[in-house]
């Protein structure tokens, strides 16, 4: 068996781990680009959302390499991503591969299946004991990747020489990937420390502060966003990114395991203006957008695939929402289409404008 | 007295200016782009010095247009900034109390909204063309009418026809048609007009409290027509500033003069770099399937800057 998943920030580098200790061979899905989405693009219909495009040429190009098993999430409510794998079956079979799609669904209502689905992957002999650390390596693993990724995000506003913090970044991605226990991840965290300290910085800087909020796989996955967050890094900016893969598996998977509502306070602080249920992340949108402006952020940008109807429903309350808490809003919308230098223009006069509110709500105290 | 160089290296137009430290325009250049940036910038630059006092230097440089960053490698900018700041500075200037502004230009459209003297909201857009001045361009080539007519005929219009504006493609076989089952060349003129300034409102104004005092600037701004079916559209009047077709190359010499206030310096290449020779090469990367197309700017027989890969790896030169 050779499985295969989709590609998400850096949750592969974890997932391979578990995946070939319960002994699979596993295809790794290659980082997305232009090529796969040139494939997606093709095979899916036009509408369908870019999230589903990448997965889909992902799996296009790991089945050329071979793979014959897919493993991926499903989901409920209106978004279309709980529909995605079946759809993406039908379409792979149609272009004539032949595999197994595995789909794991929210634990609460299908949890005899995970079970199922799980004993699937499992191909070697493994103790339960040994499953469980396998996991909560891969656990810690990811946590340490989302804990350097949040402190790139802190350096970029501050760095001298522009493009540097980044280039740390990918080099403490490649030694936590290649840590094989424990002992290697504290090293790792020594090394990471090490790495950014070296990073040349401004001393007193005050970036500004910037939530991106919207739909998971666009905020999450730079190649889907064109890398938003090291552009506004790059502008000056701090950002602050609503979701992280640890985060997210919390407050979704597992609060759905033991029946309890995840992203709670994002989720309440919506109500007024957004109490209904529209699937994927549009409540949380709005919620977080109330959240950050408490917490004294300068702007939020949602990003959100076209055509997301979760999204939509966000986009249209949004800029009320916005004016009331006095944040800075911009919503940025995203297909195959999107070009780079669009976004980029957005980005800065985005910025520029939020720089000089921040200037005369400073003058206004003083005064 | 000092004075301020704004270029604005735009997709159809290329426009350059010389302010002083007053904020008044002294000199302006207004060309076409013609898909040849460097050279579009080397011909403003000599037209702009044969105008110029010999005695006058340039104390600061900023750049803005799609191709800003171009722009300010080749003259060596203070500033490189985004078109929409650079036209919200450019109208603050010269109408403080402006809190809308539209900006039409060759292949883009903006709105910005501006409350008590900064930028609140701001729109591009996003979909297509259909509104802007390359179509106008198009079409008034095609009925042979000079555009600089154009809005003249829409004024004299009595009962504009209705035109698909939507898309431009649509739009132009909208006019043929109309003009097929026989209505004049104003009215139909007009109703052009008029759908496009629809297509304004629906792609770019829509959800946004659009105040008066409404300033109408980019070189679109010169068609009466398009002036005129823009106040139907909104109920107010609305204003056209002097320099409206060079609004953005003023605002980014504005924003030029501070930041050169903050540095103490420019880097300013001089007007000689129109002759310089400056040329690109590139080559596609093959580090990963995205296979980025790197650019070399090279200037005489120096690289000085690299762009295209999207993951940093050509950007800097050591």
């Amino acid at each position: 068996m050779k499985v295969t998943f989709p590609y998400m920030s850096n949750s592969h580098i974890a997932i391979t781990n578990i995946l070939e200790g319960l002994g699979n061979e596993v295809i790794p899905p290659p980082k997305p680009s232009k090529l796969t989405l040139s494939y997606g693009t093709k095979y899916a219909p036009e509408f369908a959302c870019v999230p589903f495009k990448i997965t889909l040429g992902t799996y296009i190009e790991t089945l050329e390499m071979g793979a014959d098993t897919i493993v991926s999430t499903g989901g409920v409510g209106p978004c279309r991503a709980g529909l995605y794998t079946t759809l993406q079956e039908k379409i792979l079979r149609n272009i004539g591969y032949e595999f197994e799609m595995i789909t794991f669904e929210p634990p609460s209502r299908y949890l005899k299946d995970i079970i199922r689905n799980f004993k699937k992957l499992v191909n070697k002999k493994v103790s339960l004991v040994e499953i469980i650390k396998l996991i909560w390596f891969a656990w810690e693993q990811l946590t340490l990747l989302d804990e350097v990724e949040l402190e790139s995000f802190k350096i970029r506003p501050c760095e001298v020489k522009r493009g540097e913090t980044t280039r740390a970044y990918r080099k403490i991605v490649d030694i936590i990937a290649q840590a094989k226990n424990r002992d290697d991840l504290k090293e790792a965290r020594k090394l990471a420390d090490k790495i950014y300290s070296s990073v040349d910085r401004y001393e007193d800087v005050d970036p500004l502060k910037i939530a991106l909020l919207g739909e998971i796989y666009v905020v999450m996955e730079p190649t889907a966003n064109l890398e938003i967050e090291e552009t506004l890094g790059e502008l000056g900016a701090y950002v602050e990114r609503t979701m992280f893969f640890t985060d997210y598996t919390i407050n979704n998977a597992i609060t759905d395991l033991f029946h309890l509502k995840g992203d709670r306070d994002a989720k309440k602080a919506a109500v007024p203006y957004f109490n209904e249920m529209c699937g994927g992340h549009g409540r949380e949108s709005v919620g977080n957008t109330i959240l950050y402006a408490e917490k004294g952020f300068d702007g939020v940008i949602q990003v959100a695939p076209f055509t997301c109807i979760p999204e939509i429903v966000a986009k249209s309350i949004l800029p009320t929402v916005a004016e009331e808490y006095g944040i800075g809003f911009l919503s940025i919308s995203i297909d195959e289409q999107t070009g780079k230098a669009g976004i980029q223009t957005r980005l800065e006069a985005f910025v520029d404008l939020l720089a000089r509110k921040r200037k005369k709500k400073r003058e206004e105290k003083i005064a | 007295m000092k004075y301020y160089l704004g270029i604005d290296l735009g997709s159809v137009s290329t426009n350059l200016v010389v302010i002083d430290e007053d904020g008044q325009v002294i000199n302006e250049v207004y060309l076409r782009t013609k898909g040849q940036p460097i050279k579009a910038i080397q011909e403003g630059m000599k037209q702009l010095l044969e105008n110029l006092d010999s005695d006058i230097e340039i104390s600061g440089v900023g750049t803005t247009g799609s191709g800003r960053h171009l722009a300010g490698i080749m003259v060596g900018a203070d500033a490189v900034k985004n078109e929409i700041t650079a036209h919200a500075i450019a109208a603050l200037h010269f109408e403080p109390d402006v809190r809308t502004v539209v900006e039409i230009g060759g292949q883009d459209s903006k709105i910005i909204i501006i409350r008590d003297g900064i930028v609140t909201d701001f729109a591009m857009n996003t979909v297509c063309a259909a509104g802007t001045g390359s179509f106008l361009d198009q079409q008034a080539n095609r009925i042979g009418i000079p555009i600089e007519h154009f809005g003249e005929y829409a004024l004299r219009s009595k009962t504009p026809v209705r035109i698909a504006g939507r898309c431009a493609v649509f739009a132009e076989s909208d006019m043929i048609h109309k003009q097929q089952a026989g209505h004049n060349l104003e009215d139909i003129i007009r109703g052009l007009c008029e759908a496009l300034v629809r297509n304004y409102m629906n792609n770019l104004a829509r959800g946004k409290e659009i105040h008066p005092k409404v300033i109408f600037q980019g070189g679109v701004a010169a068609n009466v027509g398009m002036k005129a079916a823009l106040e139907d559209a909104l109920g107010c009047e609305v204003s056209v500033p002097e320099h409206f077709d060079v609004m953005g190359a003023v605002g980014a010499a504005f924003i030029s003069e501070d930041e050169v206030q903050k540095k103490g310096k420019t880097n300013f290449r001089g007007f000689e770099i129109s002759d310089t020779n400056f040329k690109v090469s590139n080559f596609e990367c093959s580090g990963c399937p995205n296979r980025c197309e790197v650019v070399n700017f090279h200037m005489e027989d120096k690289i000085i800057a690299r762009w295209g890969d999207r993951c940093g790896r050509w950007k800097n030169i050591e």
